[in-house]
């Protein structure tokens, strides 16, 4: 799929997803700590480099303006496109100004402002998500943590323009969850997706902080296991030895998985796509119905296509 | 003086006076009839027909489902919707305990095939689709079957153009099932939207505790949101909140009180009233049951069709005077008097 050496990674990734289902511990939690390296591209790393212009914008308008989420519009293959997405910190300084990546309802908030302009101005939506979760202070919940998650996943799937959304790093919890809802649901060869943290997991499952690792193997929330589930709809591979590598190879390879997406989601009408963006999170989460069989269970035996 | 571990029973004004005995310690009993908050005793009678409210002191204790349906519906009873739905265990999870295990005990325990029940029923006399969540049940926690049981109950409500009432009470995602869970919060939020679309209001009671993923999906989406007294009502529970950010939290924090205070909610509702409650917004919401084209529209077509005829009535039951002045060519017309 790709003009640019990209397709060279993409057969690559494709063999390593056909080898992670029997991957070994080790391969899972070496996943887990990739998503997280201190050196891997954050939203801003990926957003200035796709962009030839980018214009962020600030505060909910309600109450403040939320460090840990960046919104905003950019210039996209010279078109018109709004990104939006946590943003994590290097240093210790930066971490803190960003909250860990860990946006309140402010920062939802934005980002639904950002997401009504967009859609009123027909532009498309892309969010990239890279968070530990939600911010949990008593202050976010005064203020509405969870309406503000919850009014974030409606208006996302209430949004009538394209929209795509991309696991850039650690996807975790509701606080992911919260800009995840979109037509094409993209993961990094290396960023996790799950409910929770393996740290936060491991106290509340084993009651013991240290656990993470055995967490992250129950949960396996790799790439390759989110894309059979049907979780993600396309696995985009990183430069040899993960993104932290070469933001600026990372940040062409996904740049060309979005243009395809965008491409691909603009010839549908948008009642179409709406119906789709529906049936795509409607048939997730297998069970067992002895009526109807087991004609909700979803998952693909196939690996991503490369 | 002491009443411990004795199963007795006294009358309710005695249980009133010792409600206001403040800051009494609590004891750990066996019985689960005594009031962690103010140490009365009941038999289990008593709590059925006070609908687990301590008379005492109002401590809300947890319901299970179907004594809730009971509770809200009327005596005719509810007919339950798709019990036959059970979780699956797509990651083939195992913490302390391998979760097909974990399901076999929970639906051992509480008899039920998972942690929602969905019900159709009649609220104080307006017929309505309940999805009521039981907290016995693996901590009323989320999974694939929670999720589809809530979005059929959308989709069903929809059709029959019936008011959807939720009852939540659960601790979040269902963690075994991993991120699939997390995809419930998007599939119920999506399927509320069917209530929107057919012009179906939506009540949300929020029992104890409603928190995590729960919390920031279809719980806060309630047109109307009503929650239990002193249920905690939070997306990070107060354990995570004080270990990440050193805060210390007050004791009333996240609990139903503070979160009216908060502005997240509609009303703090006492259990004993929560029937008529819901019976009587829904029955204020109901829109008039009219024929022809656009008896489905929306209340402001409903207004238009026959509303003429309804409006000249209405002008012509306005008191005498107010008739005179309003009367065209009427010398002091614009007068307020
Ligand atoms: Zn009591």
């Amino acid at each position: 799929m790709s003009e640019r050496g990209g397709g060279r990674f993409v057969r690559k990734v494709a063999e390593k997803v056909r080898r992670a289902p029997e991957a070994g511990d080790d391969d899972l939690w070496e996943s887990v700590q990739l998503a997280r390296h201190a050196e891997r591209p954050y939203t801003l790393d990926y957003i200035t480099r796709m962009c030839s212009d980018f214009e962020e914008v600030h505060g909910d308008r309600l109450y403040g303006d939320d460090h840990a989420m960046v919104a905003g519009f950019g210039r996209f293959h010279d078109r018109p496109v709004a990104f939006i997405g946590q943003q994590k910190g290097r240093d210790t300084n930066e971490r803190t100004f960003r909250n860990f990546g860990m946006a309140g309802p402010e920062g939802y908030r934005k980002a639904m402002r950002v997401m009504e302009i967009a859609n009123r101005l027909g532009i498309p939506v892309v969010t990239l998500i890279d968070t530990p979760g939600a911010f949990p202070g008593a202050s976010a919940e005064e203020r509405g943590q969870g309406g503000a998650i919850s009014r974030s996943i409606q208006m996302m799937w209430r949004l009538d323009v394209p929209t795509v959304a991309v696991i850039i790093g650690e996807g975790s919890s509701g606080g992911a969850l919260g800009l995840g809802v979109a037509d094409r649901v993209l993961m990094l060869e290396n960023s996790t997706y799950s409910v929770i943290s393996p740290e936060g997991a491991s106290a509340i499952l084993w009651r013991d902080a240290s656990k993470a690792r055995q967490a992250a193997q129950a949960f396996k929330p790799t790439a390759a296991n989110c894309y059979r589930w049907g979780v993600v709809d396309a696995v985009v591979p990183e430069p040899d030895g993960g993104a932290h590598t070469d933001h600026e190879q990372a940040a062409e390879i996904l740049d060309q998985y979005i243009y395809r997406a965008l491409t691909d989601l603009g010839a549908m009408p948008p009642v179409e796509r709406r119906r789709a963006r529906r049936e795509r999170f409607r048939k997730l989460g297998p069970l067992r119905d002895p009526e109807g069989g087991m004609g909700i269970a979803t998952g693909r035996e196939t690996p991503p296509p490369g | 003086m002491s009443r411990v571990g004795r199963n007795i029973h006294v009358s309710v004004d005695r249980l009133r006076q010792l409600a206001h005995r403040d800051a009494r310690p609590r004891k750990i009993s066996a019985d689960a009839g005594t009031c962690p908050k103010c140490d009365s005793h009941y038999s289990a009678d008593e709590m059925h027909r006070n609908l687990r409210v301590c008379p005492a002191c109002g401590h809300h204790f947890a319901v299970t489902a179907r004594e809730r349906l009971e509770q809200l519906g009327e005596p005719g009873g509810y007919v339950e919707l798709w019990p036959e739905l059970r979780a699956a265990d797509p990651l083939q999870f195992t913490d302390l305990k391998p979760y097909t295990e974990r399901i076999a005990d929970a639906e051992k325990s509480t008899g039920l095939g998972e942690a929602i029940v969905c019900a159709e029923l009649e609220v104080r006399h307006v017929p309505a689709v309940a999805a009521i969540m039981d907290f016995s049940y693996m901590g009323g926690s989320m999974g694939a079957v929670v999720g589809e049981k809530l979005a059929r109950a959308c989709d069903h409500a929809a059709q029959k153009g019936l008011p959807l009432i939720v009852v939540a009470a659960s601790g979040g995602a269902r963690m075994q099932e991993g991120t699939l869970a997390l995809m419930q919060m998007a599939k119920t939020v999506i399927a509320l939207d069917a209530l929107a679309e057919a012009r179906v209001p939506v009540v949300v009671v929020l029992a104890h505790p409603t928190t995590g993923g729960v919390w920031a999906s279809f719980a806060s989406l309630g047109d109307i949101t009503y929650a239990e007294p002193g249920a905690l009502i939070a997306f990070s529970g107060p354990r995570v909140i004080e270990e990440t950010t050193r805060e210390v939290l007050p004791s009333d924090f996240g609990r139903a009180e503070r979160q009216l205070e908060n502005g997240q909610v509609d009303a703090v509702v006492d259990r004993r009233e929560l029937a008529e409650r819901i019976g009587r917004v829904l029955h204020i919401l109901r829109r008039p049951e009219l024929e022809g084209p656009g008896a489905a529209g929306s209340p402001a077509l409903q207004w238009a069709q026959g509303g003429a005829q309804r409006a000249a009535g209405a002008v012509q039951s306005l008191p005498r005077k107010v008739m005179d002045r309003i009367r065209p060519g009427s010398p002091d017309g614009e007068d307020p008097e």
